[in-house]
C-alpha cells in the first residue's frame, strides 16, 4: 500500500510542473513581450527558442496564429490574445494558454500584431517541429516538403527527434531519408555523415545527387609549389592540357602572380591614342592594316615607354612553368570528398541503367506511334502496290473526327469511346472513296498513283484548314490517362503513351487475326500473293482491293486519334508523318505486318537513341535517321523482312 | 552523215524562237530598259518563272525521258540557291562592314572585318564565327564552281548507292524524298552553319552592283534565265535524242531488257540524274537572287513533288511539256494566291481562291492523272498530228 502511496506521488510530481508551465505561456509571453511586439528577424530566435523549449502545448497554436498575423494585443496591459468575431462589431478574446474566451472588447482597444515576411519565415521554421509530429499527415508531408525546400543545420534534430513518433510507414521513410539528406549536409561527426553518403549508393534520386554534389564543388586555385597535404586537391592541372593556358594565366593574374596581359582593345586604343601626325610611333596609320604591323608599332611604343610593355609568350610560359594549378575541393575534409565521390560513382552507374529502361520506354513508345501511323499504310502499299500520298490526311480526318466527336460529348472518356470506331468509319469510307474514285484507274501505274494521291492530299489538307482553320485544336484526354507512371526520378513514362503501346499491340493482335484466321484474310493475302490466280479461284480483286483500302485508311483514322492525344490537331498533322511512316514500311519490308512491327521499333529506337546522345537537337536526330535509313537501304534493299518468291516480284 | 540536232528535233527550234521573242518583247516593255509598261516585280516574276521552267526540264529528263520518279530535285535547285546566296550575303555584308569600320580612328585590320562579318551574318544564331563552308564565300568564282559541284556531288553520291543496290520505281522515289526532307531538316538547325531557319537574305543586292536600280538588276537577270533556260533547253533535246536518248528511254520502258542487253544502266541512270541535279543547282542560283531569301522551308519535300505535278500536268517525256506545266502552274498559282481573281458568292458561302485554290490545284491534279496522262502537252500534240493527218 505505502508502495503505491509513493508511486502516486511521485506521478503527482511528475505531472505538476506541466500543469504549472501550462498556466504559464502568458507570462513566458509577458517575459518577452517587448520582443514579440516589435518582432525583427535577428531578435526573434531566442525567443522562439524560450517559447519551444518551455514545450508547452499551446506553443504551437500560438506561433500558427502569430505566423498568420492572427495575434492581437490588449493596448491597455499588453496582454495577448486571439479574437473571433462577435456581435455588435465587437471582438471575443481568446485566452492564448488555455482556449477559454476571456471577454469582449472593442477592436480599437487592441493591436493586431503583424509581423514582416522575415520573421514569419523564421516562425514557420520553428513550427516545423510542431507539424512534423502533427497528427493531420497532409500537414506532416506539407512540413516535410518544405524541409526538403528549404534544408537548415537546426531541423536535424528536430527531424530525428520526429522520426520514432512516426506510425505512417511512407511518411516515416520519407522522413527517414531527408534525415539522411540532412545529415550529409548537416551532420555533426565525419562518421555519421561519411554513413549518411554511402547509404546512398545506388540510389537514382534527384534529391541523393543534388545533396551530393555540392560536396564535390571545386575551384582551381593556384600554388608556389605543390599544394600542402591539409588541402583537399581534387587534381592537379597541367595548363594546355587540363586548362587552357589563358585561362591559367589569367588565375595568376588574379592572384598577383604575373603582370596582366594588355588585351587587344586596349592595344588598339593606345595605338589611337598616339597617333601623331597621321603616324604612329614613326609608322603611317593607313600602314596598320594588318595585326602585325600594330603588334610592330605597339612594341615601338612600349620600347619608348609610353605604353605597358607587352607580356611575350615566353613569359607567360615561365610563369606558368613557376605554378602548380589544382583543382580543390571547398570540403576540406577528404574522407567525406572520397565518400563522396564513390557513391557518385556508384549512383551513376546505376543511373546509367536506369536511363537505358527510360530509353527503351520512349523508343517503345514512339515505334508503337509509328506502327500505327504506318501499318495502315503497310496493308495498302503490301496488298496493292500503292503509295498512298493521302495516308497523312486520313490521320487527320482521325484526329479532326475525334475533335468534332469532343464537340457533342463533353464527356472525355466517353468521347474516346465513340471517337475511335467512328475515326475508323469515316476514314474507311474516305478510303473506299478514294480507291473507288481514283485508285482503281490507276492499277498499274504505281509512280501516277503516287502522284495522283499527292494531289488528293493537298486538296484534303486545305479543306481541312478551310474548315477548321490554321490553329490547332486541342483533342483533350480522360482525366485517367493524365499524368505518368514513376518509378524512379529517371524513369517514368506518361500514361498517353502506355495507353497508345496498348492500342498498337491491339492493332497488331487483331491485323494478325484478321490476315491469318478469317476468309477475308484469306482473300486478301491471295490477292496480293497473285491477283489473276486469285480471281480465277472466284475471289473478286476489286472487292478486296477495296476493302484492303478501307481497312487501311480506317486504321490511319484511329492513328489519328492516339496521335491527336498528344499532338495538336492542325491540318499539317498528318504530313508531319507521312514521310516516317514510308521509312518505317520500307525499312521493315512491303507487304508483312512483321515487317512494319519491325520496321517502327527500329525507327523509333534509333531516333531516341540519337536524340539521347544530342539532346538539345532533335532536328539533327532526325537528319541522321534518315541518313542512316538510305544507307540501311543499301544492304537491305527490301526491307528487315523482304517477302521471298513471287509475291516479291516487282 | 547524222542529221543535225534542229533537224531531228524542229520543236527546238520553234522553242528558241518563240523564248526569243518574249524575252525582247518583255525587255522592251521593262522599266528597267524599255516603255515602263511591264513593272520590275512582274518581270521578276518572270525571271523567276523561267528558272522554274529550267529545273522542270530537269525534272523531265530525269523522270519523263528516265523514268526516275525523284522526289528530290528541288533540293538541287535549293543547294544551288544557297551556294550563290552564300557569296551575295558574305560580300554586301563585307561592304557593309567595311563602310560602317572606316569611320575608326585606325583602318580595319581584316581580323577585324572578317569578325564584324561573322556577328553581323551570324548574330541571328547566336554565334559570331564564320563557319569552315563559308571559306570560299569571298570568291564569286568559287562559289560558282560550288553551285555545280556541291549538289552534282551529293547526286552522285546519293545516285550511286541508289542506283547500285537497284532501289527503283517508288522505293526510289520515297528514298530521295528522306534525302530531301534530311537536307531540309538539318538546314534547319541553327548551328549547321547556314543561318538555321532565317536562311539567306538582301540576295536581291548584287555586291558591287549597288548604284544599279533593281529595275535593270531584275531586267538582267531575267535575261540571264531567259538564257540558261534556252541553253538548258538545248542540251537537254541534245541528251535526249541520238542513241544516248534512245537507251534512257528504253531504260524507262524496260529496265531489265536494256540491262540483259549489256548496257550499264546504272551507269546512265547515274549521268543523267547528275547532269539534272547540276542543271537544277544552276536554275536555283538564278532563281533565289531575283526572290532575295532563301530558307530551309524551301527544300521541304513538298516543292519537290511540286515539281513533279508541273512536269506532270505539263506533260512528260517532252521538254515543252515541262515548260508549259511549270510556267502555266507557277503563274496560275501566284495569280491565284496573289488574290486578284475575283471570289465567287455561292449566296450561303463565298469561295475565297487564296483559300480554295489548293483545292482546285489537288483536285485538276488527279482529274489530270486520270484523264489526261500525257498532260497539257499531250493534248497539244494530238492537236498538231491532226493538223499534220488533215
Amino acid at each position: 500500500m505505502p508502495r503505491i502511496f509513493y508511486l502516486l506521488i511521485a506521478v503527482v510530481i511528475a505531472l505538476a510542473p506541466a500543469y504549472a508551465q501550462d498556466a504559464d505561456l502568458n507570462s513566458l509571453l509577458e517575459t518577452h513581450q517587448a520582443k514579440i511586439e516589435k518582432p525583427s528577424r535577428r531578435t526573434i530566435g531566442p525567443v522562439l527558442d524560450a517559447l519551444v523549449a518551455s514545450q508547452l502545448p499551446g506553443v504551437a497554436v500560438f506561433l500558427e496564429k502569430w505566423r498568420e498575423k492572427d495575434l492581437w494585443q490588449r493596448k491597455a496591459d499588453g496582454r495577448f490574445f486571439f479574437v473571433e468575431k462577435a456581435d455588435g462589431g465587437q471582438l471575443m478574446l481568446i485566452d492564448v494558454g488555455s482556449g477559454a474566451e476571456a471577454g469582449l472588447a472593442d477592436k480599437k482597444d487592441l493591436k493586431n500584431l503583424k509581423p514582416n515576411s522575415g520573421v514569419r519565415g523564421v516562425i514557420a521554421g520553428a513550427l516545423v517541429q510542431f507539424q512534423l509530429s502533427d497528427p493531420d499527415p497532409e500537414r506532416r508531408l506539407q512540413a516535410l516538403t518544405a524541409l526538403e525546400r528549404d534544408p537548415d543545420a537546426s531541423h536535424l534534430s528536430i527531424l530525428r527527434a520526429a522520426i520514432e513518433s512516426e506510425t505512417d510507414p511512407a511518411i516515416k521513410a520519407r522522413k527517414e531519408r531527408l534525415q539522411r539528406l540532412l545529415t550529409i549536409q548537416f551532420g555533426s561527426d565525419q562518421q555519421t555523415r561519411v554513413a549518411a553518403i554511402e547509404s546512398f549508393a545506388g540510389d537514382p534520386g534527384v534529391d541523393a545527387r543534388a545533396a551530393l554534389n555540392p560536396l564535390l564543388s571545386t575551384s582551381v586555385a593556384v600554388f608556389n609549389e605543390k599544394p600542402d597535404e591539409d588541402v583537399n586537391v581534387a587534381r592537379l592541372l597541367v595548363p594546355g592540357s587540363d586548362i587552357e593556358t589563358e585561362a591559367a594565366y589569367q588565375l595568376l593574374v588574379d592572384a598577383g602572380k604575373a603582370r596582366p596581359i594588355v588585351p587587344l582593345d586596349a592595344r588598339k586604343a593606345a595605338l589611337v591614342e598616339n597617333i601623331e601626325n597621321g603616324m604612329v610611333a614613326g609608322i603611317p596609320v593607313a600602314e596598320l592594316v594588318t595585326q602585325s604591323a600594330r603588334d610592330r608599332a605597339y612594341l615601338a611604343l612600349a620600347a619608348d615607354g609610353t605604353v605597358p610593355p607587352l607580356v611575350t609568350k615566353e613569359e607567360q610560359r615561365a610563369a606558368l612553368a613557376d605554378h602548380v594549378f589544382a583543382e580543390v575541393y571547398a570540403e576540406p575534409d577528404q574522407v567525406l570528398t572520397t565518400a563522396a565521390r564513390e557513391t557518385l560513382a556508384n549512383i551513376s552507374g546505376t543511373v546509367g541503367f536506369y536511363q537505358f529502361v527510360d530509353l527503351a520506354l520512349d523508343g517503345l513508345s514512339l515505334a508503337s506511334i509509328y506502327f500505327l501511323a504506318a501499318i495502315g499504310l503497310a496493308i495498302t502499299f503490301g496488298v496493292m502496290g500503292v503509295i498512298n500520298m493521302a495516308h497523312g490526311e486520313f490521320i487527320m480526318i482521325g484526329a479532326y473526327t475525334g475533335y468534332v466527336v469532343q464537340q457533342y460529348i463533353p464527356n472525355y472518356t466517353v468521347s474516346i469511346i465513340v471517337a475511335l470506331p467512328l475515326a475508323f468509319a469515316v476514314a474507311f469510307l474516305a478510303g473506299v472513296a478514294l480507291e473507288r474514285l481514283v485508285i482503281r484507274y490507276l492499277a498499274h501505274r504505281p509512280l501516277e498513283t503516287l502522284l495522283a494521291t499527292f494531289g488528293v492530299s493537298i486538296a484534303l489538307q486545305q479543306i481541312a484548314k478551310n474548315i477548321f482553320g490554321t490553329q490547332a485544336r486541342p483533342l483533350t484526354s480522360p482525366s485517367w490517362l493524365d499524368g505518368a507512371w514513376v518509378l524512379n526520378d529517371v524513369v517514368s513514362i506518361s500514361y498517353i503513351r502506355i495507353a497508345i503501346f496498348v492500342l498498337a499491340l491491339a492493332f497488331l493482335g487483331l491485323l494478325l487475326f484478321v490476315l491469318n484466321k478469317t476468309r477475308l484474310g484469306l482473300e486478301v493475302r491471295a490477292v496480293t500473293q497473285n491477283p489473276r490466280m486469285a480471281s480465277s479461284m472466284g475471289i473478286n480483286p476489286d472487292r478486296i482491293n477495296m476493302l484492303t483500302f478501307g481497312l487501311g485508311s480506317g486504321i490511319a483514322g484511329i492513328a489519328g486519334v492516339a496521335i491527336g492525344l498528344f499532338a495538336k490537331v492542325t491540318s499539317e498533322l498528318g504530313s508531319g508523318y507521312i514521310v516516317q511512316s514510308f521509312m518505317t514500311v520500307v525499312v521493315g519490308g512491303v507487304g508483312n505486318i512483321w515487317g512494319t512491327l519491325a520496321g517502327a521499333g527500329m525507327i523509333g529506337s534509333l531516333q531516341k537513341v540519337i536524340e539521347f546522345f544530342n539532346p538539345s537537337n532533335t532536328l539533327a536526330a532526325q537528319t541522321y535517321m534518315i541518313i542512316f535509313i538510305i544507307i540501311f537501304i543499301q544492304f537491305r534493299p527490301k526491307g528487315i523482312i523482304a517477302l521471298k518468291g513471287r509475291a516479291a516480284g516487282d | 552523215m547524222e542529221r543535225s540536232l534542229f533537224a531531228r528535233q524542229p520543236s527546238v527550234l520553234i522553242f528558241i524562237a518563240l523564248l526569243a521573242v518574249f524575252t525582247i518583247v518583255m525587255v522592251i516593255l521593262s522599266e528597267g530598259f524599255g516603255l515602263g509598261l511591264v513593272s520590275t516585280s512582274t518581270i521578276k516574276i518572270l525571271g523567276k518563272t523561267l528558272c522554274l521552267c529550267l529545273v522542270a526540264i530537269a525534272m523531265d529528263l530525269v523522270w519523263g525521258y528516265c523514268g526516275i520518279l525523284s522526289l528530290g530535285h528541288f533540293a538541287f535547285f535549293g543547294l544551288g540557291g544557297y551556294m550563290i546566296g552564300m557569296w551575295l550575303m558574305y560580300e554586301r555584308t563585307k561592304d557593309i562592314v567595311i563602310a560602317s569600320l572606316a569611320g575608326g580612328e585606325l583602318p580595319p585590320t581584316s581580323e577585324e572585318v572578317r569578325e564584324a562579318i561573322g556577328s553581323q551574318i551570324f548574330g541571328v544564331v547566336g554565334g559570331s564565327d564564320i563557319p569552315a563552308i563559308w571559306y570560299f564565300a569571298d570568291s564569286l568564282y568559287a562559289q560558282l564552281a560550288l553551285v555545280v559541284l556541291v549538289p552534282g556531288l551529293l547526286a552522285l553520291v546519293f545516285g550511286w548507292l541508289a542506283f547500285r543496290s537497284r532501289v527503283t520505281g517508288v522505293y526510289l522515289s520515297i528514298l530521295t524524298q528522306a534525302m530531301t526532307l534530311a537536307l531540309s531538316l538539318y538546314l534547319f538547325q541553327n548551328d549547321s552553319g547556314l543561318r538555321g531557319n532565317n536562311g539567306l537574305s538582301g540576295l536581291q543586292n548584287i555586291p558591287g552592283l549597288t548604284e544599279v536600280p533593281q529595275s535593270v538588276v531584275s531586267v538582267w537577270f531575267f535575261l540571264a534565265s531567259a538564257l540558261a533556260l534556252g541553253l538548258g533547253y538545248v542540251v537537254a533535246a541534245w541528251v535526249v535524242s541520238g542513241k544516248f536518248g534512245n537507251v534512257i528511254r528504253a531504260i524507262r520502258d524496260d529496265e531489265a531488257r536494256i540491262r540483259f542487253m549489256g548496257y550499264p544502266v546504272e551507269a546512265y541512270k547515274l549521268v543523267v540524274f547528275t547532269l539534272t541535279a547540276v542543271i537544277a543547282a544552276i536554275a536555283g542560283a538564278l532563281y533565289y537572287p531575283q526572290a532575295g531569301i532563301i530558307n530551309p522551308a524551301e527544300i521541304a519535300p513538298i516543292a519537290s513533288i511540286y515539281l513533279a505535278v508541273w512536269v506532270a500536268i505539263g506533260g512528260r517525256g517532252r521538254l515543252y511539256g515541262a515548260v508549259i506545266g511549270a510556267a502555266t502552274v507557277s503563274l496560275l498559282s501566284s495569280w491565284f494566291t496573289g488574290g486578284q481573281v475575283p471570289s465567287i458568292p455561292l449566296g450561303f458561302y463565298t469561295v475565297n481562291w487564296v483559300d480554295w485554290w489548293q483545292v482546285l490545284l489537288g483536285l485538276g491534279f488527279v482529274l489530270v492523272t486520270l484523264f489526261a496522262p500525257k498532260g497539257i502537252g499531250g493534248l497539244f500534240d494530238r492537236l498538231v498530228r491532226k493538223d499534220a493527218a488533215s
